[in-house]
């Protein structure tokens, strides 16, 4: 497959190379980041951090801990208050949402503060339109999108037609058209089954081919240890803990962030296990141990 | 006495091309804690609405059969009268909220003057509401200033405070951490322990296992199943459900040959404690 950027000659989008050569390798930077809302609520406090080109990351925590605060800074929807966010080599504050939109897809909590085309076809394509992606370029892009998202089958619906959980997979595909970089989903697993879960790991699993930072905020616990390598746990607008699953058997940590260990941490823990396994088959496999040495 | 009674319920919306509802026939207690589990697309908002009576008064379409909601027939009885029986949270809180209200508190006590209710009633029905949904801390605040999870809770407020003895909740939790799922789901047991009857839809399975009375499963439309919870989640992961680890691992235990087969898989901590420990 053919991929086209154009982060770097905005009005010449011609070239065509592999996506994973052309790929830019965006780190992402924060340093001493304070953020307060008009009202004077202080959401973000002193938070410094680096995430690598190419992380999967859940960005985990209580509502009100300043999640969702934090990853509007990616994409300069919020500036700081104090402190920079530096996308690449870029400074949001010096950078405008539209331009920062080519390196940073955002798919918002609400799934109807982003919609408002008439079809999900035309909903999916106006990113790339905007980017002036070439006609052909700009199909390609879509029908992907409508495939990875499974939406093949409402293409010329209206959005509003759809469900809530669809109009979610509507969001998610026009980012995944837009081919940036770095994806930033806030509650990508609300409201789905199984299938949507299923469908969602199999997405993770692409942008993670294609080198694409991703950072997500959940608060399924279950399936973040289970599909991001890195947790970002966060309490009271800062980052207390940072690290695999294992950050999670921290009863200190679960208690500040106030959160639940997954069920497989907790079943492990009152089974009176050493370690937590992350998955069920590293708990099945943790149990047919056991039984063997009994 | 049965709160709500559904008798061969079918459905179709305008202009789409097959039956979001067909055939439902089931009754709900009241006191009792009814969860609605499916797969995304099986039915389950669109059983809510009917329940509501929103189908027929609001939705357009086909509907065939009947909802009884304390005996009133919802197609021959006008919205305005449903509402007092009934109240229904919507899946996607965001849409709840009125837009005509300043504060936390002014959009809880909207649709108590709608009815008219005297002001030293109202408040202390406000009052309540913001404790039982731990709204306080915010009760002056615009309604558009609070995060996704708050205004989730605004929106079932709203409801509790009109005091209908069927609630009816599409995924009351879907915006909420841990803890605030956790004190949403306290809060829908106190109301059925007090008497109300709850009917909820939920996609946390191991909360229903925790909570329900009885759980019915829908799949492309239909019935196909309802029962108390451990047993009706054994089948989970074949109507598309987002299964429980706990059932999920023994399920593979059990596979492995590392558990006994006849066991009924568990659904909740204590239950998967039980069963990895034999």
């Amino acid at each position: 497959m053919i991929f086209i950027f154009d982060f770097f000659q905005p009005h010449h989008s011609h070239g065509t190379s592999n996506f994973k050569n052309s790929n830019p390798k965006l780190n992402l930077q924060l340093s001493n980041l304070d953020f307060a809302y008009p009202n004077g609520t202080r959401a973000l406090n002193d938070v410094s951090l680096e995430i690598r080109a190419g992380s999967r990351i859940a960005v985990i925590g209580q509502n009100g801990a300043g999640k969702t605060t934090l990853v509007k800074h990616l994409n300069g929807l919020l500036k700081p208050t104090r402190g920079d966010v530096l996308i690449g080599d870029w400074n949001t504050r010096e950078h405008s949402i539209a331009q920062l939109a080519r390196r940073v897809g955002f798919v918002f909590q609400n799934p109807d503060d982003q919609l408002f085309k008439t079809s999900v076809r035309e909903e999916i394509a106006f990113g790339p339109t905007n980017l002036q992606v070439a006609a052909g370029e700009l199909e390609a892009r879509v029908a992907r999108a409508l495939e990875l998202c499974g939406l093949q089958n409402v293409r010329d619906t209206h959005p509003y037609d759809l469900q809530l959980w669809q109009r979610r997979w509507v969001t998610i595909a026009s980012v995944v058209a837009m081919q940036t970089p770095i994806v930033v989903l806030d509650e990508p697993t609300t409201g789905q089954d199984a299938f949507g879960l299923q469908r969602l790991a199999d997405l993770l699993e692409q942008w993670e081919r294609e080198h694409v930072t991703v950072i997500a905020v959940t608060h399924d616990l279950d399936f973040a240890v289970e599909q991001f390598p890195e947790l970002l746990v966060m309490a009271q607008g800062q980052v207390i803990a940072r690290g695999d699953a294992r950050v999670l058997n921290d009863e200190s940590v679960l208690k500040r962030a106030g959160l639940d260990a997954p069920q497989l941490v907790r079943l492990a823990n009152a089974l009176g296990w050493a370690d937590a396994p992350v998955n069920v088959r590293a708990f099945v496999a943790h149990l047919a141990q056991s039984k063997n040495t009994d | 006495m049965s709160s709500l009674a559904v008798e061969q319920l079918g459905f179709q919306y305008v202009q789409a091309k097959s039956d979001a509802l067909r055939g439902i026939t089931f009754e709900v207690p009241s006191s009792s804690i009814t969860a609605i589990v499916g797969a995304n697309g099986a039915g389950k908002s669109t059983l809510c609405y009917a329940l509501a009576g929103f189908i027929p008064h609001f939705f357009k379409g086909n509907m065939r059969g009947a909802v009884r909601v304390n005996g009133m027939d919802s197609k021959q009885t006008p919205l305005a009268q449903l509402v007092t029986q009934v109240g229904l949270a919507f899946q996607n809180p965001f849409n709840q909220i009125s837009g005509a209200k300043l504060t936390v508190s002014e959009e809880i006590a909207f649709g108590l003057e709608n009815l008219g209710v005297p002001r030293a009633e109202m408040e202390t029905r406000i009052a309540r509401a913001l404790e039982l949904f731990g709204l306080e801390q915010v009760a002056h605040q615009s309604p558009y200033a609070l995060s996704g999870g708050q205004q989730q809770r605004l929106a079932l407020a709203s409801i509790f405070v009109m005091e209908p003895p069927v609630m009816v909740l599409d995924e009351p939790t879907s915006q909420l951490d841990p803890q605030g799922t956790r004190e949403v789901m306290a809060a829908i047991q106190t109301l059925a322990a007090q008497g109300r009857t709850i009917v909820l839809v939920e996609h946390k399975l191991e909360w229903i296992a925790e909570l329900a009375t009885r759980v019915l499963v829908l799949h492309h439309g239909e019935l196909v199943a309802q029962g108390a919870p451990r047993e009706i989640l054994q089948c989970a992961d074949e109507w598309g459900l987002n299964e429980t680890r706990y059932a999920r691992a023994a399920r593979m235990a059990r596979e492995r040959g590392l558990v006994a087969k006849d066991v009924l898989l568990p659904q909740t901590l204590e239950q998967a404690t039980n069963f990895f420990r034999v």
